[in-house]
């Protein structure tokens, strides 16, 4: 495994009320890495998604992302990370240049390093036609591409992807974990969220949480040795049923 | 009794063809799946068959009636969930199931047998608003209402988008006792391991039918020789691969790459290839081609042709 720690939780408890949404939670994401965060619904994923990304503070528990800590030092944690998600990420009647300029502009960058950020993006995607047509404009597979560019514009450490490739075709979703595969070849972390047991085979490890705790934590091989499962999704369905049905 | 016929059925959008010569035909009692990518035109599809939207061209007949003339009849006979949550979210649970039953002229006591094994999981919630249940129990809900006048033909868009896997499972597990009440379900998704749940399939993309038949055997028309190769390291193993001189096709498929070689076979200089650009811990395998790699196999010819 690779050496430095970029996200360190330590005994993380998250209450609203009496309601327990994150329950002793206990893991370290390292760098470079691609760490699939998993569970059924309710089991507390977007609770613990909030308070990573520095939207919400822990109750009690030490969270640290990219060497900050999120419960008290909440807007340098959000400077330094990234975050795409399938259903939204781009202003779709801006252009591409111009949604650009505005996520730049949003994370402060000057207007120079905005300039030599989009003239790199915009040759590795080979986009350059592209770059002054609206987004609506594009067919989704490209969209995905430059959502994701886009959100490591202000060069994150970690990037939170949620179902990055839900509902692309085979190829595009390809070319898009080639993506995720060479950034995090780059060193920058990518934490994955999803529904999807498919998409979680390529993470380099998983962690499966159910009622608030994390319940497996392993790379998708060894979980799959260890539940004697062919693939992800059997180990899920074994593990993550919840005991009782919440509404 | 063939359940759905479609003939050279077209559909433009102003300058996008979104359903581009589709010709195809659904058997009683099967689940018949739709599988494809965002934008392949599958919820323009549903539309035509659930009447709401008329075709450019071609013909379809849905339970023997032509989807332009007959749409009266076969509102009656046909249940329809669409891929947007579409009850009443102040409406509770057992409010929206008894409204469904009225418009459809029929009685939620009636029809129980049929949405007995669904609704059962949602009954102890039956006081709650339908906007306050999750996602799993909301499908459920919605799927119950479909069902409650007894269709004969069932049409499900993207039931299980957003889903998670225990909930998706017990929904497909669902769906298969239909089968019992020879009701006829057609459904679509953009995932392919769900394709296996279903009797037959039709691949489909940007308003093309690639392939229909049962998933095993799209899966067997793989028409070349799958292996699989693993490395710690997948992103240079992938960019090495690109570079030797006998491959085929390189795709990332989970915890390993899948590849072909234009002679269907690799000798000792891959793994010499592979070593000379420092991957030394790479397993080579032969493999069985799943449905997405015949998926794969169909988008490339698509696009060499």
């Amino acid at each position: 495994m690779k050496g430095n720690i970029v996200i360190s939780v330590r005994n993380l408890v998250k209450k609203f009320g009496s309601f327990t949404a994150n329950d002793d939670l206990t893991f370290d994401v390292f760098e470079g890495e691609i760490f699939g965060f998993l569970g059924a619904n309710g089991a507390g994923k977007t609770t613990a998604l909030r308070i990573l990304s520095g939207l919400s503070a822990p109750t009690s528990g030490e969270v640290m992302v990219a060497g900050y800590d999120a419960g008290k030092e909440s807007e340098m944690v959000k400077r330094n990370i990234g975050y795409m998600c399938q259903k939204f990420s781009l202003y779709e009647d801006l252009t591409v240049r111009e949604n650009i300029m505005l996520y730049g502009g949003i994370y402060g960058m000057s207007r120079q390093l905005i300039r030599e950020q989009e003239q790199k993006l915009l040759d590795k995607l080979d986009f350059k036609e592209f770059r002054n047509r609206v987004i609506s404009d594009l067919p989704l597979g490209l969209r995905q591409k430059l959502a994701f560019s886009v959100a490591l514009l202000h060069q994150p450490k970690i990037i939170f992807l949620d179902e990055p490739t839900g509902g692309v075709d085979p190829i595009t979703r390809r070319q898009f974990w080639e993506m995720i595969y060479e950034t995090a070849a780059a060193g920058i972390t990518i934490f994955v969220t999803t529904h999807y047991m498919d998409e979680a085979e390529y993470c380099d490890r998983v962690s499966i949480m159910n009622e608030g705790r994390i319940v497996a934590l392993d790379t998708p091989e060894n979980l799959k040795n260890q539940y004697n499962a062919l693939n992800i999704e059997e180990v899920f369905i074994r593990i993550a049923r919840p005991l009782k049905q919440t509404v | 009794m063939k359940i759905i016929e479609s003939w050279r059925i077209c559909k433009k959008y102003g300058e996008v063809q979104a359903l581009d010569d589709l010709s195809f035909s659904v058997n009683e009692s099967e689940i018949f799946g739709f599988i494809g990518p965002d934008g392949a035109g599958k919820t323009t599809l549903f539309r035509i068959i659930t009447t709401l939207l008329l075709p450019d061209e071609g013909k379809m007949r849905v339970l023997g009636l032509d989807v332009v003339k007959g749409f009266k009849e076969l509102r009656r006979k046909t249940g329809y969930m669409p891929g947007r949550f579409s009850l009443y979210s102040d409406l509770t649970v057992q409010e929206n199931l008894e409204f469904y039953a009225t418009v459809f002229g029929t009685t939620v006591k009636e029809n129980y047998d049929l949405i007995a094994d669904i609704y059962s999981h949602i009954e102890p919630f039956k006081k709650r608003t339908a906007g306050k249940l999750s996602g799993g129990m909301k499908q459920k809900l919605a799927l119950s209402c479909a069902l409650i006048h007894k269709p004969s033909l069932l049409v499900l868009d993207e039931p299980t988008t957003g889903i998670d896997a225990v909930s998706r499972s017990e929904f497909w597990d669902l769906l298969g006792k239909l089968r019992q009440h020879r009701i006829t379900v057609v459904v679509s998704t953009p995932y392919m391991d769900e394709a296996m749940r279903c009797d037959r399939v039709a691949l489909i993309q940007n308003g093309k039918i690639l392939s229909v038949d049962e998933p095993d055997k799209i899966r067997q028309g793989f028409s070349r020789k799958l292996f699989t190769l693993r490395s710690a390291d997948k992103y240079s193993l992938i960019t090495a691969l690109r570079k030797y001189p006998g491959i085929l096709t390189t795709y990332p498929f989970g915890e390993t790459v899948h590849v072909t070689f234009s002679g269907d076979s690799y000798d000792d200089s891959l793994l010499r290839h592979l070593e000379g650009l420092g991957i030394k811990d790479a397993v080579i395998s032969e493999a069985e081609a799943g449905i997405e790699d015949r998926f794969l196999e169909l988008m490339e010819k698509g696009v060499t042709e």
